[in-house]
């Protein structure tokens, strides 16, 4: 047979890092763009973490843990993950429903679970299982989608979704919505059914207001207004726009910023550290954050226009899309245009739950990626 | 399926995916878009605003309080002193178990209720962090019994703090005055930034008139603080500045001399250098102890004072408004000299009563069978009163107004110190303004002797008096001689002028000054009571004040009236006479007569003064 000689020279000189990272299905560029959040994460943490190392190896350890359940799960064939799909979702249901009923209470709120060893959120597990469940199910059905199929991936959707919001984590809730709608859009809703939706979501507004806590309300409110309440619940979001606002544009530089540093921003190295950062490096250093975001996503986006089979693209989208609205309801919050629900800014806060998640979401993303070529046509 | 309608729909659903993820994209570059717009909007247009807020966030600047200066007398006598004491405060984050402890202390320091319940109100307004004055002045004993006991109370200590103190008390009440807890009016109308930090103020006298010396400069330490408020680091001290240190011209050995003079009478004495203006003595009895006003007199106590029919809390020498009476006597003469050039040896007939052209009515004379025929001189040292009503009445009261306003008559002194009244010396337009009624001839004439609408402040007498002693130069009262301090200081009361305010012919000062030594010297002076044993010649006048009009038809009689209806006994003078070195004003009230009550006190304190400083 007759080889092509650009092939044929292809073949002689695959670079040896090339091959390495093929071999552990890794995605270069996307983990050129992680590598540069979490090298971003930890020159803020330093900061925020009141210049403790002891706080950077913690994070560092989980960062370790996060990157080697990342690689595993790019190895994992996206056939596999399609097969294992229904079997987690289940799981992550179940395990919601057990917490509602015997998990631990911290803040005010049921969302953990003890398993001895380590203590379990299920919320992070629908987080990922819900968009998979509804990618497994949709990945048959041909555009436009019918009815009943929408009202089915709908149910599949509120299951998990509610009983987050019931234990209650409004934040989480919010993602795992919107993964799940991620999917629903993907695969093909036509545009009459979302503008149906919309005018029936915004209809069903004040019913909502009904059902929600207290504790909801009062955040609603008070981003609505949060002068009206400065040394209560305002105070998050006035204090994290006096860390923003005196920012400027270049900043006050690193470590030196004071709102930060004098404990009047809270919770500076979870929900609100894009404040420190904020604060810190001001307007440009924002820019630039935004910036390598968009990059990742771009990556992303390019994985999910490359992505060959269904079930592979409407995950990958959906996590893409997922990605974007936990920066953007973080951000948001952070700077006073959303209420305050608590979503870590993605790969920045402090913690190992939502980090976890996160890279097993990029790992699932480079096995789509990197088992293209193995993938058969069709 | 077949193949090709499977390729149409794959291609299909190929494109409706790929504008899925367009709109995914446009979707997510707007709501970026969103997040930087309000970024630009937040650090960039709201900076300067923010920066602002920033900066109030993490600097606190907390007050230093400067120490309050002295008062001293002219002798380096300390009259108003900063006192070190004691006060029990309470940390209350320090505290282990607050009740328990409360109840310790109590039985420790035989705490009051009261003192536990203001404890608690001030805790509630302060952070847990803050010390909280829990008895304030305690007790050399009750410092050292705490002191054994010190250690089983953690958060709980003795601070010192510095008081005012009075050690004169009664004696200076009224001249020095006191301070007290700042209140909410004079909050609003002070400083902020100065008197942050400071808790009294000067309520009345030297201590009111000369705040702004006293006080001194607040000084200030920034520091950073942490959302709590809690200080984390000083970032810059500086230092508060003590107030000026005052020292009076006042003598408070013949303060003490006047007060003690005075004896069983109510009164006032104002004795001034009339070369200079600086007041030697400033008293008015009774006074008060001014030390419970510090740290806010009880009720009850004040109730006492405020109610009692000698009014302690009366300042008499200065907004005490009484008439005159003879001691204008005077300054009658110079007018009647000035205006209508009296010839000294001008008689007039007394007959006992003085009775106006064309009318009835009496105008009578103190002394019932008259003084016969008298000229100035004798009208003066006799105290003739038919004399001066002849005299007003040839004046007329506008041109006597306007004459008596030299010497200060019917206007505040302008003593530096708050507080002072006016007096009155009527006129015409006066009248017409305030009584709306038109004037009548026989007012005129009771204006000649002091009487009427004429009134006075002893004060204000006793400048008149310093200005005739200095021959009409002017004297302006002062109490505060210097001010010492360590930063330039602008003295809210500037130094007495020279000019002379009265232009008068050398003779006519002669004539009623030897009229004036006659009252003291002579034997038909109606003060002689005080010349045996004199060692240097006084020039006096004395003088009745009637509390209580006698009716026409009704005699004066001393005994049957009570003593708060007796008349007040006035007593003007300065010696030497021919060099005055001091002028003294002595009001006994209902002391009846002023030749025998008033003048042997002004005696008293002429004696130790000129005595003492030859």
């Amino acid at each position: 047979m007759n080889i092509d000689p650009v092939l044929a020279q292809l073949r002689i000189m695959p670079p040896q890092r090339a091959s390495l990272l093929q071999k552990f299905h890794i995605d270069l560029p996307l983990m050129a763009g992680l590598g540069g959040l979490c090298t971003l994460a930890f020159i803020i943490l330093y900061s925020s973490g009141g210049q403790d190392v002891n706080v950077l190896l913690r994070q560092a350890a989980r960062l370790a843990l996060a990157m080697v359940i990342m690689i595993a799960i790019a190895q994992v064939h996206p056939r596999r993950l399609k097969y294992y799909s229904p079997a987690l979702y289940l799981l992550g249901v179940l395990l919601l429903t057990a917490v509602l009923i015997a998990g631990k209470i911290s803040m005010g709120a049921q969302r953990w679970l003890d398993l001895g060893i380590i203590r379990f959120q299920p919320s992070e597990l629908t987080k990922l299982s819900t968009p998979m469940m509804i990618a497994w199910f949709l990945s048959a059905s041909t555009p436009p989608l019918r009815l009943k199929q929408l009202a089915l991936a709908g149910v599949l959707m509120l299951i998990p979704t509610a009983l987050i919001a019931k234990q209650p984590d409004l934040g989480t809730a919010v993602l795992v919505a919107s993964g799940g709608s991620a999917v629903v859009f993907l695969a093909g809703i036509p545009w009459r059914y979302i503008l149906v939706l919309a005018v029936l979501g915004g209809s069903l507004l004040p019913v909502g207001w009904h059902f929600m806590h207290g504790y909801q309300r009062d955040r609603v409110l008070t981003f609505l207004n949060p002068e009206a309440d400065p040394l209560g619940r305002g105070y998050h979001i006035i204090q994290s726009k006096i860390a923003i606002g005196s920012g400027g544009i270049y900043g006050k530089g690193w470590l030196h910023g004071t709102q930060a540093h004098l404990e009047f921003l809270p919770e500076r190295s979870t929900d609100f550290i894009f404040a420190v950062f904020a604060e810190e490096f001001g307007l440009v250093g924002c820019m630039s954050l935004l910036g390598l975001y968009l990059f990742v996503l771009g990556r992303c986006f390019y994985i999910v226009v490359q992505a060959q089979d269904k079930y592979s693209r409407l995950l990958a989208g959906a996590l893409t899309v997922t990605f974007f609205v936990y920066v953007f309801v973080n951000v948001g919050m952070v700077i006073g245009i959303l209420p305050v629900v608590g979503v870590p800014l993605p790969l920045i806060s402090y913690g190992g739950t939502s980090m976890v998640t996160l890279l097993t979401g990029f790992g699932m993303l480079m096995s789509v990626q990197t088992h293209r070529k193995l993938l058969p046509n069709g | 399926m077949s193949r090709p309608f499977d390729l149409k729909d794959k291609f299909y659903e190929n494109r409706l995916f790929l504008n899925r993820i367009v709109a995914s994209v446009l979707f997510i570059l707007v709501a970026t878009a969103g997040l930087v717009i309000r970024l630009i909007y937040l650090q960039v247009m709201g900076h300067e605003h923010y920066t602002t807020l920033s900066r109030d966030n993490q600097v606190k600047i907390s007050p230093l309080a400067p120490s309050r200066g002295l008062i001293f007398d002219r002798n380096g006598e300390v009259l108003a002193d900063n006192t070190v004491t004691y006060s029990l405060e309470v940390i209350p984050e320090q505290v282990p178990d607050l009740n328990t402890t409360l109840a310790e202390l109590k039985d420790l320091l035989n705490l009051s209720d009261d003192d536990i319940s203001r404890f608690k109100t001030q805790k509630s307004q302060r952070k847990s962090f803050e010390s909280v004055p829990l008895r304030l002045q305690l007790t050399e004993e009750e410092v050292a019994r705490f002191a054994v006991k010190m250690p089983y109370f953690p958060g709980v200590e003795i601070r010192t703090r510095f008081m005012r103190s009075y050690p004169y008390g009664h004696l200076t009440s009224h001249v020095v005055g006191y301070v007290a807890r700042i209140n909410e009016a004079e909050l609003r109308s002070l400083d902020p930034a100065q008197y942050r930090g400071t808790y009294h103020i000067g309520k009345s006298g030297i201590e009111k008139a000369y705040e702004s010396v006293l006080h001194g400069k607040t000084g200030y330490e920034e520091y950073e603080t942490n959302v709590q408020g809690r200080a984390i680091q000083v970032l810059n001290t500086i230092d508060p500045v003590a107030g000026a240190d005052l020292y009076l011209s006042l003598d408070i050995r013949l303060q003490k001399t006047a007060f003690d003079a005075l004896g069983e009478f109510n009164g006032s004495v104002a004795a001034i250098d009339p070369s200079t203006g600086k007041v030697l003595v400033l008293v008015s009895k009774p006074g008060f102890d001014p030390n419970p006003f510090i740290h806010g007199i009880r009720k009850q106590d004040y109730d006492i004072l405020q109610n009692s029919p000698d009014r302690p809390l009366y300042d008499r020498t200065l907004r005490g408004v009484y008439p005159p009476g003879s001691t204008v006597k005077p300054f009658m003469g110079l007018a009647g000299l000035k205006i209508l050039n009296l010839s000294p040896g001008r008689r007039v007939l007394c007959p006992g009563y003085y009775r106006l052209p064309n009318a009835d009515h009496k105008y009578r004379d103190w002394r019932k069978q008259g003084h016969g025929s008298v000229d100035l001189k004798s009208a003066i040292t006799q105290s003739c009163d038919v004399f001066f009503y002849d005299l007003a009445h040839h004046i007329g009261i506008d041109d006597l107004h306007d004459f008596m306003q030299i010497f200060g008559f019917g206007e505040k002194t302008g003593i530096d110190l708050a507080g002072e009244k006016s007096g009155l010396f009527p006129s015409r337009e006066w009248k017409r303004k305030k009584r709306k009624q038109v004037w009548y001839p026989g007012e005129t004439v009771i204006a000649g002797i002091g009487q009427g609408y004429v009134q006075v402040t002893p004060i204000q007498l006793a400048r008149a008096t310093a200005i005739l002693a200095a021959r009409g130069r002017n004297v302006e009262p002062r109490v505060v001689d210097t001010i010492k301090a360590s930063y330039e200081i602008q003295p809210p009361y500037p130094k007495s002028g020279e000019e002379f305010v009265a232009d008068l012919k050398p003779e006519f000062w002669r004539t009623v000054i030897d009229a004036m030594v006659d009252v003291v010297h002579s034997q038909r002076g109606t003060a002689k009571a005080i010349a045996p044993g004199l060692a240097y010649s006084v020039a006096g006048k004395t003088g009745t004040a009637q509390v209580f009009t006698v009716r026409q038809d009704q005699e004066y009689k001393k005994l049957k009236i009570s003593k708060s209806l007796r008349d007040h006994a006035w007593f003007i003078a300065f010696a030497p006479a021919e060099a005055p070195r001091i002028a003294i004003t002595v009001l006994a009230e209902n002391g009846g007569h002023g030749g025998s009550v008033a003048a042997p006190i002004a005696r008293a304190i002429m004696d130790q003064y000129l005595l003492e400083n030859p």
